[in-house]
């Protein structure tokens, strides 16, 4: 099975998304709200349609209200990965 | 709107230009002196194919050296454009923004064609693979008040926020509405505009309007107000200027800045065929008289110059029923980018109050036959004592507009 990782994450919100000067993406970022990095669910939004087409799982729109820190994100994307096998 | 306010009316504090001619006032100012065109074949994409290959496009533009990067792959280019503009714009000023209330300070841009070249891109993606490729920014980047709400944004402005769309006018209509908000209180407006349309689609839209010229010389391809006139060659970015109410500029000790802007007004033409009169001169003379000026009081005038021939003897009958037959000093550096749209006229009215500044009227390059009813300036930049300077606007579809900018000090 497929898995998504904390740097997977770094990686397309760092791509699709772009950082702020002021953010550091590399710290322990898991439990930062995803708003305080700079990423709103427009980002969130961004990402959920790159995931859909990078690994071909669902994310639908409403997913968007749960992914609100890199954990709870990676653990949603995850969880996707399950139910498609 | 006080009395006071509107008396010490609106000045200009600081100019950031991202244009053809260069980055930033030095460099741009110093290619206009010195007559040094920003026009070449689009490298932007392949023009091969198309009828008008040059264009004016800003040179060394790198949107990762001057934008944050989250708002690289949010934005068009014609917004990073503008951000970088507007960083410097307020670097020139001297103002902080995190110092100032947030709800005083306003941001009003023009734009003609949105984020064009970020939504060809998306439309790619939608016919190549599907609608689940088109990406969540198309929903902003595309929108005409992009620039305005990223500038907004970036620099915690929450004052009254717009954008307007008139083609090469907007930018003046743009910046007589920072002056109305600067003389109703407001502390600073983040004005001006940029337009980027050098994209196959944004091409393409410009071609409709069969006013582009498709010679294909870029040294012979826009001349406007020449006996050759042939349409005119399209250019991308502009100018962000800061316009400040003038009680607060001279509280921060910024005095006069480069001018005021002295008065403005827009017009707009009637339907073709309906033989009246285009609207130009009688928005010259509304700006006159907004500004409580007399023709003797303005010392050059920055055209239009469409570069089409109907378009250039309407504006010089226009020109000639107010100043008289060569009666004012004429110039169009603009042959140097193109025609910018919505940067256009910001990109004028930045390059009238340098030359108001230093007292030279930059000459118009390229022009070898000119109408013989206007004084315009060729060969050569020509020293004058200048105090005001007049710009004027017209964009496709009739809109209209002109603007004194200079000293307030009277003679």
């Amino acid at each position: 099975m497929t898995s998504f990782t904390l740097d997977d994450l770094r990686e397309l919100l760092g791509s699709i998304a772009g950082v702020d000067e002021s953010t550091d993406l590399s710290g322990d970022i898991a439990d930062v709200p995803l708003a305080d990095l700079g990423y709103d669910s427009l980002a969130m939004l961004e990402l959920a349609g790159h995931v859909q087409r990078r690994y071909g799982v669902p994310i639908p729109d409403e997913a968007v209200e749960r992914m609100t820190t890199p954990r709870s994100t990676v653990d949603y994307i995850n969880a996707q990965f399950a139910t498609v096998g | 709107m006080s009395a006071s306010d509107a008396d010490v009316g609106a000045v200009v504090t600081g100019i950031g230009v991202t244009a053809p001619t260069g980055i930033g006032i030095h460099a741009h100012w110093q290619s206009v002196l010195d007559g040094k065109t920003g026009i070449g074949r689009i490298t932007r994409f392949d023009p091969e194919s198309y009828p008008v290959r040059y264009a004016g496009q800003v040179p060394g533009f790198a949107a990762r050296e001057r934008v944050p990067g989250r708002l690289i792959p949010q934005t068009d280019h014609w917004t990073h454009l503008a951000l970088a503009a507007a960083d410097d714009a307020l670097g020139d000023a001297g103002v902080d923004p995190a110092g100032l209330p947030e709800y005083e300070m306003a941001v009003v841009t023009s734009s003609s064609s949105g984020g064009t070249e970020f939504g060809q891109h998306e439309m790619e993606r939608l016919y190549r693979n599907g609608p689940s490729w088109v990406g969540a920014y198309q929903s902003i980047a595309w929108f005409y008040a992009a620039t305005t709400g990223q500038v907004s944004i970036r620099h915690g402005m929450r004052g009254p926020c717009g954008v307007i769309c008139a083609e090469q006018a907007g930018g003046l209509d743009a910046l007589g509405q920072a002056r109305r908000l600067a003389r109703s209180g407001y502390r600073l407006v983040v004005s001006g505009g940029t337009d980027a349309s050098l994209c196959p689609y944004g091409l393409t839209a410009q071609l409709a309007t069969g006013r582009l010229s498709t010679v294909d010389d870029p040294t012979l391809a826009y001349l406007p107000f020449d006996a050759g006139a042939s349409g005119y060659l399209p250019g991308e970015g502009g100018a962000i200027l800061i316009v400040e109410n003038g009680r607060h500029a001279r509280e921060r000790g910024a005095g006069e800045g480069y001018g005021s802007i002295l008065g403005y007004a827009a017009g707009f033409d009637p339907p073709p065929g309906s033989g009246r009169p285009p609207a130009l001169r009688r928005t010259i003379t509304a700006a006159l008289a907004d500004a409580r000026l007399a023709p003797d009081d303005v010392d050059v005038v920055f055209a239009d110059a469409a570069g089409c021939p109907d378009l250039d003897a309407a504006e010089s009958a226009a020109i000639t029923a107010v100043f008289g037959r060569r009666g004012v000093p004429v110039t169009a550096p603009k042959t140097l980018t193109g025609r910018l749209y919505g940067g256009g006229a910001p990109l004028d009215v930045a390059t009238a109050l340098l030359a108001v500044r230093d007292g030279v009227v930059p000459h118009t390059v390229g022009v070898t036959r000119p109408d013989p009813d206007l004084d315009l300036v060729l060969g050569e930049p020509r020293e004058l004592p200048l105090r005001r300077a007049l710009v004027l606007a017209r964009g496709h579809g009739g809109f209209t507009a002109a603007m004194v900018v200079g000293t307030s000090r009277r003679r």
